[in-house]
Formats: structure tokens, C-alpha cells, sequence
């Protein structure tokens, strides 16, 4: 610090008399730069004494900057003081403090906190608003200081499984990065299938392990195991904390690798000792980062992309086939513009459902192993597939021999691994969807054709004759509720304002069929790794983030129970999520394959001795309801979502021998579907 | 095909498991796998030989890019390059057989580097083919041990795969 303050002046209120707050300047242009936030600064005046050579200790104040709350939280003008009338030093003082700050100088040592401290102090740097987590005994002085904090929201879930998939759920519906807090052992192992979840759909999270003490590492101690080497392979990076002094870098680090390039799930092992609050270290938390290997792509090669432009111009039969990488690249506007400016079709894949509005006439439907006859056959007969964000994955390919045989296909993608992993590409483009995309468009402006609709109108003609076989229908004279019209009316209900969650099986695919998302971040499943039991604790994550919006959670009987325990978690934070339970007995998708696939054997899918949902659900304090006739579903939902601020169970009873079509069985390519029994007299391409 | 790569990682705790883990998750072979920290500290320098076709090659380099502590990754088989592998063999070296020794590792220029009344260590280092020429050299029945280190290699000409 270059001033060194009278200690007379240095003593201020505060919490403790150590400390004195102030508000700063109000010329104060520092407030901008150092924290920012400008609403959020603080400073604390710290005096402690510093032995000098000749043993006389000398007291000296410094100022630290400190954001307190979450960003845009009021701040008590009246518990401020005026900097001025503490100490007549304080604006030079601050001044020099932004300098050292703005340089990160090391010595810039401003505020001394423990490695509990740290964490959260860091995590608030961060911007981090809502913690998922379970307490334990490693990560006991972590949750100390999370006490003693007021910045910081909790949320104590009741299975460290859910903890993962509520950070995930809460960063799917923002874009921001999900954060959970575990402790070792079993609470690390808990959390790996949340972990592994988010892993497998590139969702941003850090997830912070406790781990035993340093010295105990290694010798099976009570609730150890070795964390960062069962996360290995499915987090895109992670990290074990020996030194206190490591632990703000570290954290940094982890927020940058898992919020850029291709986002993903990282892991911060923390020993106890680390976060020992009796050790204090100065704290200043890294606002610039670099890492020589880790340096992720963000504008796509200008040659590739002429490339990619060349043969869009070119394009007879063109097809958009998009992933959940536009989500994820917030490239949402820029494909939309890109798609109305071409006029081509567009396909996507689960996860990228939303990124293009899903009513727009030039969306053909979801494609793959339960897409549309339309998308399929388009992805068929496709002479130029442009694929963006998506990973080629074999649920969407179908046989890979036959997959897009008469097409050139350009691939954009942050991630260049993605790239000709499963399938060859032309014109490989690596970067952000967003950036790429509005490249492209600007290209293609300048370049394209006085009518636009004109070349690839006959390719329209061809995809809406496909169109007209109406692959989804279903009986809907049926006196059980089909599944389908449960999501119909859902959709219907809600009136397209939905977040929807899923679980994963015969529910997810119908609802992805059956209800048009037109934004992004709305429809929010477990498409990589397809874990039951992701719906419900995604849910409390989105319902958290949002908590205004209309949250459901679709869900079955057989999914729903694998996490059921969070209804105590909805209860406690009075999250009014609405919970579509498609109840048909049975693990539906099991069951499906085994009636296509195995003779009809129900080997173990069919779940004997269901609870009482709606029981079960008034137990935990919730509203229950059981709707078992098509008649009744409509009002039923409209009488469940008024109810604003309830958790509402609502157990569909449907039609359990409904399968979801079309299908491509193992082994087939996209022209190969099986489209449902009512199409059985009707010829196939 | 065979293809040997050389990586610098970052010279960090569970770098070379990370290496080891991504071989194994992904199914892709590994020959062998050397790894010390270079001249600076901070860098380990790994050399793995692995087979393949060209995609599964291509997407193995790709694979160790990605991973967070991968600094830089060159194939060496794609340019002119040096191989050279260490190894020391322990033979039965009786009375008849020891001068046979001898003259075979003075051809080969190999080293004895230990010597008792019954046995030899022979020391060399070459390109690993050279190494398993040596070995079909010996006569029958006298090696009692083989250590091999794998082998590493750099590019020829003046350009390093160095930091800058």
C-alpha cells in the first residue's frame, strides 16, 4: 500500500470493530472497475499491527474491496459511513488500492480469510448466487463460514445425486454456471451420476468435493475415496486443493475451463485441513486468467466458413441439423436469423430443441431414433447437411452406413474432438455457434441469390409431402389418456411458457414430440447419458433461477422415484413446480423394446406396488392429484397451475400399451422408420 | 499404422493418469508411454506410441488436446524424427558364453555395465526395431531379463516443440 493512514483514524465501526464500512466516493470511478459490480462495493478497513525490525508493533489500516450480496441486492445506504469523516486517507487510499488491484499485484494482499472463507468469498467473486448441497463432515468449516455468511443461498437437497442435477437444471435455464457442494466419500460418489450427466451434455458446473485431511489422504480414512480419480472421466476437468494458497486460483480456474469452449462439469476435491479456519492467508481474488493449455477457439476460420457458404449457395436439398450446442453457445438468434435468411429446414436433436422456434413452419421436427418422418427422410435425401452444435450422436445417426449417403456436410463446433468423431465431414468449422453463425449469415447476405425460396422450393414441396403422412398421430377417440394428449394438454395449458423438465424414457420422447418449445433453455432433459431420476432436481434448479416462471417436470412411474426424496427439498424452499407424472405401471421404454424386441417377455419392467402419489405427495406437504380420464386432464392442470405458489403432483394415469413411433430399430438408417400401427396400411418411401 | 507422439503436459499431479485414463475410456491401443519434466520444471514431456488407422489417430490427437493439462502435441511420424529406446538385459553369462556375449554387444555397441562370475547387464539404446533385433540375437536361452523404456523421440532440424 503506498498510504499509510494515521491509526488513530483507523479504528471504525463494523461488525467487530475491526472493520468499518463505508460507501465509496461518490466520484469514486474505482467502484466501476474493481469488483464488477458498482452497486455491490464495499470497503473494509482492516488495521492490524506489523512488527517492525526494531520489535515496536505499528498499526496500519488497509482497505479491501469487498462485493457483498448478489448482484443488484440493495444496499443500506445508512450503514455506511462516509469515508472521509473515518479517516481523511480513505480516497487516496482506495485510489492506490484500485491501482494494486487492477495489477493484481501478489502483495495486493488486502483481507485475510481462511480457506473456508476463501471458498465462499470466492464464490460470491464469482458471481455465484445458489449452492446445491449436503453437509458432511469434511466440508464442516465450509458450511461454517457459509453460515456466517448472508451472501450466499444455500440449497440443502436430500440426496448429493440431486444436489449435481438441481446445479445442472439451474445452468441448462440461464447459461450461468451451476455450483454444488458435497462432502468426501459418499458424498462424492452420489453426486457422479449428476456429475456424469452434466458431463455427457456439456452443462457448466462446479461441483466442490471435501476430501479428508492432506495427511490422511491415501490411508482409507473414515469417508475417504479417491475423488478426483472416479470423476476423471466424466468431468472436463478437476482439480485436488493441497495448499490453502492455491484454493482462489483454483476456483477461478475451474469456473473458467467450465463455463468456456465447450462447457462442462469441473471438479475442486477439497482436503479438510485446507479449509481449516484458523489459518488465515491474504485474499485477492484472481480477476485476469491465462493457462498456456487451455486456450479455447472462439471465432471460426474465415476460409472454412466461405467454404461452408459456397456449398450452401450451391444446395439443392439442404438441411440445418442442430444440437444442443446452439443452447449452449447462446447462438439461439443468430441460427433463427441464418435459417429465415436461407430458407431451409430445420432439424434438431433433443437437446437442441427450442434453439429454433419449434411452431416455425421451416421446422420439420426432431430427428433420430423418435424424430419425425419428415426430419428423417430430410436427413435422408439431404444433399448439404449443416450441422451446428451437435455431436453426430448414434440415437440421431441410425446405422451409421446409412446415414446422410447423398450429402456433403459441414460441421461447426467448438469442440474439435466432436469433429469427424462418428461421422466424415467436408467442412469442419471450429468455433463459438454464435460467432460462426453470424459470419455466415453475413457471407451468405452478401452473396445470396435475388430469391431465396426459389432454389430450394422444390425441396419443400418434397419435405411437406412428407409432411402430409402426419407421423405423430395417435387415437385420440381412445376413453384412457394417451400420453401424447397429456402433452398436448400441457402445452395447451401453459400456454408455451413453459420450463419443462423430463425424466427420460417413453415420457421424455413424448413430450419432446408433442410440445413445441420457441425458446431456448426451456426444455431441459438428460439426453446424453439419459439418467431417470434427472427431472424432478432439475426442476428445483430451474424453479430457483426462475422463480416466477411455470416449472414442470414431466416425469414416469418408474423415473420419478429414483429421485422422489427431493419433494421434502420442494417443500422446504416452498418451490411451486408442477410434477406431470405419465403413469403407465410400467419402465415404459423397457417395456417397448421388450414388446418389439423380446416377444413381448416383460422381464422386470413392470413396477409392481406403486405408491400412492397422491398420498405420497400430500405426506411431504404437497398437493396431490389423480386424473384417470381424458375429460378431466384440461381443467385438472388449469386448477393445478393457478396454484401458484403449491407444489402440485399431478398422476396421470395413461394408456399403458402406448409406444412411442416413429422408431428406426437397431441397425436402420432414417428412411428405414416404423411409423405407429393407425399408419400400417400406408406405404413408406 | 504406427504413429509416435509426443505431448507436453503440465507437470501436475494425475496429468499422466489423465493420459493413461483417455487411452483406456476410448479403447484406443498404447504401445508404451514415457514421461520425465523437461529442462523446465513446470513441463513434463510424454512420448506414446500408439496404432491406428488415420482417423482413430487423428482423433486420438485431437482426444489429448482437449485434455486441460495438454500444453502442445506433435506426430512425429508425421515429419522426419528421431527414435530412440533404452534397455538393459540380463543374460547367463557362464564360462563358454561370455566371450559370444562380448562380441555381440560390441556389434550391436552395446555396454556390459555390470559383470558377475554367472551373468551380464548389457545396456543399449536405439530405435526400438534395432533393440528387438538385438534381442533375436542373443542365443537361446540366456536372457534372464528385459527392461525396456519405450521409446522417445524428438524431430530433426532445427525446430523444437517447445513453449514459444
Amino acid at each position: 500500500m503506498v498510504n499509510e493512514p494515521e491509526p488513530q483514524h483507523a479504528v471504525g465501526g463494523g461488525d467487530d470493530g475491526r472493520y468499518a464500512h463505508f460507501w465509496p466516493h461518490p466520484e469514486s470511478d474505482a467502484r466501476l472497475t474493481t469488483a464488477g459490480d458498482p452497486c455491490n462495493v464495499t470497503l473494509f478497513f482492516n488495521v492490524f499491527n506489523v512488527p517492525l525490525s526494531s520489535g515496536i508493533l505499528e498499526r496500519r489500516c488497509l482497505l479491501a474491496p469487498r462485493s457483498i450480496g448478489r448482484h443488484g441486492a440493495p444496499v443500506e445506504r445508512a450503514d455506511m459511513a462516509d469515508a472521509s469523516s473515518i479517516f481523511p486517507g480513505a480516497w487516496a487510499e482506495w485510489r492506490s488500492l484500485k491501482v494494486a488491484l487492477t495489477e493484481a499485484q501478489p502483495d495486493g494482499a488486502v483481507v485475510e480469510l481462511s480457506g473456508a472463507e476463501i471458498v465462499i468469498q470466492a464464490l460470491v467473486d464469482e458471481g455465484v448466487e445458489i449452492v446445491f448441497g449436503y453437509p458432511g463432515g469434511s466440508v464442516l468449516h465450509i458450511y461454517d463460514a457459509l453460515f456466517k455468511q448472508g451472501s450466499l443461498k444455500h440449497i440443502l437437497v436430500r440426496h448429493e445425486q440431486a444436489a449435481a442435477h438441481a446445479a445442472d437444471g439451474y445452468a441448462s435455464a440461464t447459461g450461468k454456471c451451476g455450483v454444488c457442494l458435497v462432502t468426501s466419500g459418499p458424498g462424492a460418489t452420489n453426486a457422479v451420476t449428476g456429475i456424469a450427466t452434466a458431463y455427457m451434455d456439456s452443462i457448466p458446473m462446479v461441483v466442490l468435493t471435501g476430501q479428508v485431511p492432506t495427511p490422511f489422504i491415501g490411508s482409507d480414512a473414515f469417508q475417504e475415496v479417491d475423488t478426483v480419480g472416479i470423476t476423471r472421466p466424466c468431468v472436463k476437468h478437476n482439480f485436488l486443493v493441497k495448499d490453502v494458497r492455491d484454493l482462489a486460483m483454483t476456483i477461478r480456474k475451474a469456473f473458467h475451463i467450465a463455463t468456456t469452449g465447450r462447457p462442462g462439469p469441473v471438479v475442486i476435491d477439497i482436503p479438510k485441513d485446507v479449509t481449516d479456519p484458523n489459518i488465515k492467508i491474504p485474499y485477492v481474488y484472481p480477476r485476469e486468467i491465462k493457462m498456456r493449455s487451455y486456450n479455447p477457439v472462439e471465432k471460426g476460420h474465415p476460409g472454412q466458413i466461405r467454404k461452408a457458404v459456397d456449398l450452401m449457395l450451391e444446395a439443392k436439398r439442404p438441411v440445418f441439423y442442430t444440437g444442443g450446442g446452439v443452447v449452449l453457445g447462446d447462438g439461439s438468434a443468430q441460427l433463427t436469423e441464418l435459417a429465415h435468411a436461407t430458407g431451409f429446414p430445420v432439424t434438431s436433436t433433443l437437446m437442441g430443441l427450442g434453439a429454433f422456434p419449434m411452431t416455425d413452419r421451416q421446422f420439420i421436427g426432431m430427428l433420430g431414433m423418435h424424430g419425425t418422418y419428415e426430419a428423417n427422410m430430410a436427413m435422408h435425401e439431404t444433399d448439404v447437411l449443416i450441422a451446428i452444435g451437435a455431436r453426430f450422436d448414434d440415437r440421431v445417426t441410425g446405422k451409421i452406413e446409412h446415414f446422410c449417403p447423398h450429402a456433403r456436410i459441414i460441421h461447426i463446433d467448438v469442440d474439435p474432438s466432436s469433429i469427424a468423431k462418428n461421422v466424415k465431414v467436408d467442412v469442419p468449422i471450429v468455433g463459438q455457434v454464435a460467432s460462426v453463425l453470424a459470419d455466415m449469415l453475413r457471407l451468405y447476405q452478401e452473396r445470396k441469390p435475388s430469391s431465396p425460396e426459389a432454389p430450394v422450393a422444390e425441396w419443400w414441396t418434397k419435405i411437406n409431402e412428407w409432411r402430409g403422412l402426419d407421423c405423430l398421430k395417435y387415437d385420440r377417440s381412445s376413453a384412457a389418456i394417451k400420453p401424447q394428449f397429456a402433452v398436448e394438454t400441457l402445452y395447451k395449458v401453459t400456454n408455451g411458457e413453459l420450463y419443462l423438465t423430463s425424466d427420460v424414457g417413453q415420457h421424455q420422447m413424448f413430450a419432446a414430440q408433442f410440445h413445441p418449445f420457441d425458446k431456448p433453455r426451456r426444455w431441459i432433459n438428460s439426453g446424453g447419458l439419459g439418467t431417470m431420476g434427472y427431472g424432478l432436481p432439475a426442476a428445483m434448479g430451474v424453479q430457483l433461477a426462475h422463480p416466477e416462471a411455470q416449472v414442470a417436470c414431466i416425469s414416469g412411474d418408474a423415473s420419478i422415484l429414483m429421485c422422489i426424496q427431493e419433494l421434502a427439498t420442494c417443500q422446504q424452499y416452498r418451490l411451486p413446480i408442477k410434477v406431470v407424472l405419465l403413469n403407465n405401471g410400467y419402465m415404459g421404454m423397457v417395456r417397448q423394446w421388450q414388446e418389439l424386441f423380446y416377444e413381448s417377455r416383460y422381464s422386470h419392467s413392470y413396477v409392481d406396488a406403486l405408491p400412492d402419489f397422491v398420498k405420497l405427495s400430500e405426506s411431504f406437504g404437497h398437493v396431490g392429484m389423480r386424473i384417470e380420464r381424458p375429460e378431466d386432464l384440461e381443467d385438472a392442470m388449469r386448477e393445478a397451475f393457478a396454484m401458484r405458489d403449491r407444489f402440485v403432483f399431478l398422476d396421470v394415469i395413461v394408456d399403458p400399451t402406448e409406444n412411442v413411433y416413429p422408431m428406426i430399430m437397431a441397425g436402420k438408417g432414417h428412411h428405414e422408420m416404423q411409423l405407429s400401427p393407425s399408419h400400417s396400411d400406408r406405404e413408406l418411401a | 499404422m504406427r504413429h509416435i507422439i509426443a505431448v507436453l503436459l503440465e507437470n501436475e499431479a494425475g496429468a499422466l493418469s489423465r493420459v493413461a485414463g483417455l487411452f483406456s475410456a476410448r479403447g484406443y491401443n498404447i504401445e508404451s508411454l514415457t514421461v520425465a519434466p523437461t529442462d523446465d520444471p513446470t513441463l513434463s514431456r510424454m512420448t506414446l506410441v500408439t496404432t491406428g488407422n488415420d482417423e482413430i489417430v487423428e482423433q486420438i490427437k485431437k482426444q489429448l488436446n482437449k485434455l486441460v493439462d495438454t500444453v502442445k502435441l506433435l506426430d512425429l511420424s508425421e515429419g522426419s524424427h528421431i527414435e530412440r529406446e533404452m534397455m538393459m538385459v540380463k543374460v547367463r553369462a557362464e564360462r563358454q558364453d561370455r566371450e559370444e556375449l562380448k562380441r555381440l554387444a560390441d556389434i550391436f555397441r552395446a555396454n556390459i555395465i555390470d559383470v558377475t562370475d554367472t551373468s551380464y547387464v548389457i545396456e543399449m539404446t536405439g530405435a526400438s526395431k534395432k533393440l528387438d533385433a538385438f534381442i533375436d540375437a542373443l542365443p537361446e536361452g540366456l536372457i534372464i531379463e528385459v527392461v525396456r523404456s519405450g521409446p522417445t523421440g524428438i524431430a530433426r532440424g532445427a525446430k523444437g516443440l517447445t513453449l514459444s
